[in-house]
């Protein structure tokens, strides 16, 4: 599914760079559930959003489903985005002026799809994560708990091959993290490949499989 | 363009506009006044045209007043302050010599005593001849102007001018067919014709030239020609050419500028239409600065716009709109606001056009006659306010795929 070797990822600030990722090699299989554990400033997130395809390595390979993932155009890592991934982050980043339905149906409208298609199709993701009834709501007037459902859906809308989160349950109370990270957990049963970036062990400890990343190398590799 | 019909492109316009209504009405002011300050100017010029035009419709404007005075030079053994006045030949000459000349009217004209019944008053009375009606067109409210068979037959025949009719009739009294005397000698009205308060000097009573000729024993002379050149000739060398006729047939120095008074209506009016053009001139030149300021605006606007969305185009990214999408996006809202302030500008222009129409419009000494601006010009403006949109548009839409996703989804 992932192929990432001996990737390096630095950044400049002002006249030196900060060396953020020191050669890390990572596989993930199908239908793997991996945590991605690390203190702030351990490369996490970095990596996150270089397997993302919103940031690009310096150097090494990484390999998505077979395609090398390299030098790509906006326009490409658009489409790969939208054809391979789906998002879920910390903050939900649901469009605030559209109703829930309208938000998971957003990455359909950049597939291509027709309208109705698209209704249909987002009105199904939504009752898969239990919010039929909150359709025509504004994000401001679902929970958070809600919201980051209304996200999920918007993340499996586009039937990606494998969902990134980025500290999902970070903006959530304990109670809600574990609803969430059920219902990761149960997508993850049907099948689906999932990258979930966290600093909590608990949150960790209900994934498959835990990287531990410190100063940009991975420390620890572990299954659950 | 396939976009364009797609529903969805116009779902997300909608969306995006109406949930910022308040940013998106701002954003349109700039250029809805800008339309409306142009609708309105080149309305308001074109209506001051429009009146000035009718003030001097009924008389031709290419033409000088030339009169006989007395020379200032001597020349040939004559002394000067010899008095020079023109004949009927000089007309003849004039006719037939000068180059460019579509009529020349001779006119004869004194102060008579005119009465009627007890009524009476001293007015200027003018011989004329039919053609006088072609130089300076006589609104007639009855009857019929002097005709060549009055002329022929040197009839007493009279035509009045609204204000004597007022001075010598009874209010509501038919005129026409009616007699007044003028130096004692009866005459029959057969016409009252409006006055027109811009239409060059002044007669109240026009009389056949030929009568005129045999009552006041002018013989050859005359008063006064108006001469009218053709429309592709300038008025101001015929002037010259006529004056140096005359000053050759009538023995003055050729460098004799007191023989001949003249005025020149043409160059008047040149000056006036000058004046004209020069606040078209002003109309567009404020209009389209204050459209391209408001374009400018909603550039500025959409900037800010896209700034404060930041967070909300990189969240559209990383769920795969590609940067053109993006850009077609933010251009799009551009031109649609450019275009609908545009709208609204050339409507409530078209109001104010209307008010200034039903409020000046009105009555023979209206400012505005029919202000108006013409279809064409309505065209070339959202012609030019799709273009500027778009090129505004860009400037944004480069800003918000020039941040990268990462960047912009950072940013909390």
């Amino acid at each position: 599914m992932l192929k990432i070797n001996n990737l390096h990822k630095s950044y400049a600030i002002g006249d030196s760079s900060l060396h953020v990722l020191k050669g890390i090699n990572l596989d993930i299989e199908d239908g793997e559930m991996v945590a991605i554990m690390g203190s702030s400033g351990s490369g996490k997130s970095t990596l996150l959003n270089i397997i993302g395809m919103l940031d690009e390595a310096d150097s090494g390979d990484y390999i998505l489903d077979g395609l090398p993932i390299k030098n790509l155009t906006e326009k490409k890592a658009a489409v790969y985005r939208n054809k391979f991934l789906g998002f879920i982050f910390q903050s939900f980043n649901l469009i605030n002026y559209k109703n829930a339905l309208e938000n998971v149906a957003l990455p359909l409208y950049y597939q291509g799809f027709k309208r109705k298609e698209r209704q249909e199709k987002a009105m199904f993701y939504l009752e898969k994560v239990g919010l039929t009834d909150w359709a025509h709501h504004l994000p401001k007037e679902l929970s958070g708990g809600q919201n980051q459902r209304v996200a999920i859906a918007r993340a499996l809308a586009a039937n990606p091959k494998l969902l990134l989160a980025d500290e999902p349950t970070g903006a959530l109370d304990t109670t809600i993290s574990y609803e969430i990270m059920e219902f990761l957990q149960q997508l993850n049963d049907e099948g689906k490949t999932l990258l979930i970036v966290t600093h909590e062990e608990d949150i960790a400890n209900m994934c498959k499989r835990i990287v531990r990343l410190r100063d940009g190398v991975i420390m620890e590799d572990t299954f659950v | 363009m396939k976009f364009l019909f797609d529903r969805d492109t116009w779902q997300e316009l909608y969306d995006s506009l109406s949930k910022n209504k308040l940013r998106s009405i701002l954003t349109m002011v700039g250029v809805w006044w800008g339309i409306l300050l142009l609708i309105g100017l080149l309305g308001s010029a074109r209506g001051i045209e429009n009146s000035f035009n009718r003030l001097f419709g009924d008389f031709a404007t290419n033409s000088v007043f030339i009169w006989g005075q007395s020379t200032g030079k001597p020349f040939k053994g004559f002394q000067e302050g010899r008095r020079v006045r023109l004949t009927l030949t000089d007309v003849k000459k004039i006719e037939e010599n000068v180059e460019g000349i579509e009529f020349v009217v001779p006119r004869n004209q004194n102060r008579s005593l005119v009465v009627r019944k007890l009524l009476s008053g001293t007015f200027n009375v003018s011989g004329d001849y039919p053609l006088l009606d072609k130089v300076e067109k006589k609104k007639l409210i009855h009857g019929r102007f002097i005709n060549q068979n009055d002329i022929n037959e040197n009839k007493k025949t009279v035509v009045i001018s609204e204000d004597i009719y007022k001075q010598l009739f009874e209010k509501d009294e038919d005129a026409i067919e009616e007699y007044i005397r003028i130096n004692n000698i009866n005459f029959q009205v057969i016409g009252i014709f409006e006055v027109n308060p811009f239409g060059g000097p002044s007669t109240d009573i026009h009389i056949p030239f030929t009568t005129f000729q045999q009552i006041y024993n002018q013989g050859e002379k005359i008063g006064w020609m108006m001469i009218t050149g053709k429309p592709e000739f300038d008025i101001k060398q015929i002037e010259l050419d006529t004056k140096l006729l005359l000053k050759n047939m009538h023995r003055i120095h050729p460098k004799d500028k007191r023989a001949f008074g003249s005025f020149n209506l043409g160059k008047e009016f040149a000056k006036m239409t000058g004046f004209l053009t020069g606040m078209q001139f002003l109309t567009w030149f404020v209009g389209i600065a204050t459209l391209i300021a408001g374009v400018f605006a909603i550039g500025n606007i959409l900037l800010i716009t896209v700034k404060e969305r930041t967070k909300e185009i990189g969240v559209r990214r990383a769920l795969g709109a590609t940067p053109f999408e993006i850009k077609r996006q933010i251009v799009i809202e551009a031109v649609f606001l450019t275009l609908l302030a545009g709208f609204l500008g050339i409507i409530s222009g078209g109001w104010i056009l209307i008010a200034m129409d039903k409020f000046l419009g009105q009555g023979d000494d209206a400012i505005f006659v029919n202000a108006s601006v013409s279809i064409s010009i309505v065209l070339i403006a959202i012609v030019i306010l799709v273009i500027l949109g778009t090129l505004i548009g860009l400037i944004p839409a480069n800003k918000a795929t020039s941040v990268k996703p990462i960047e912009a989804l950072r940013e909390e």
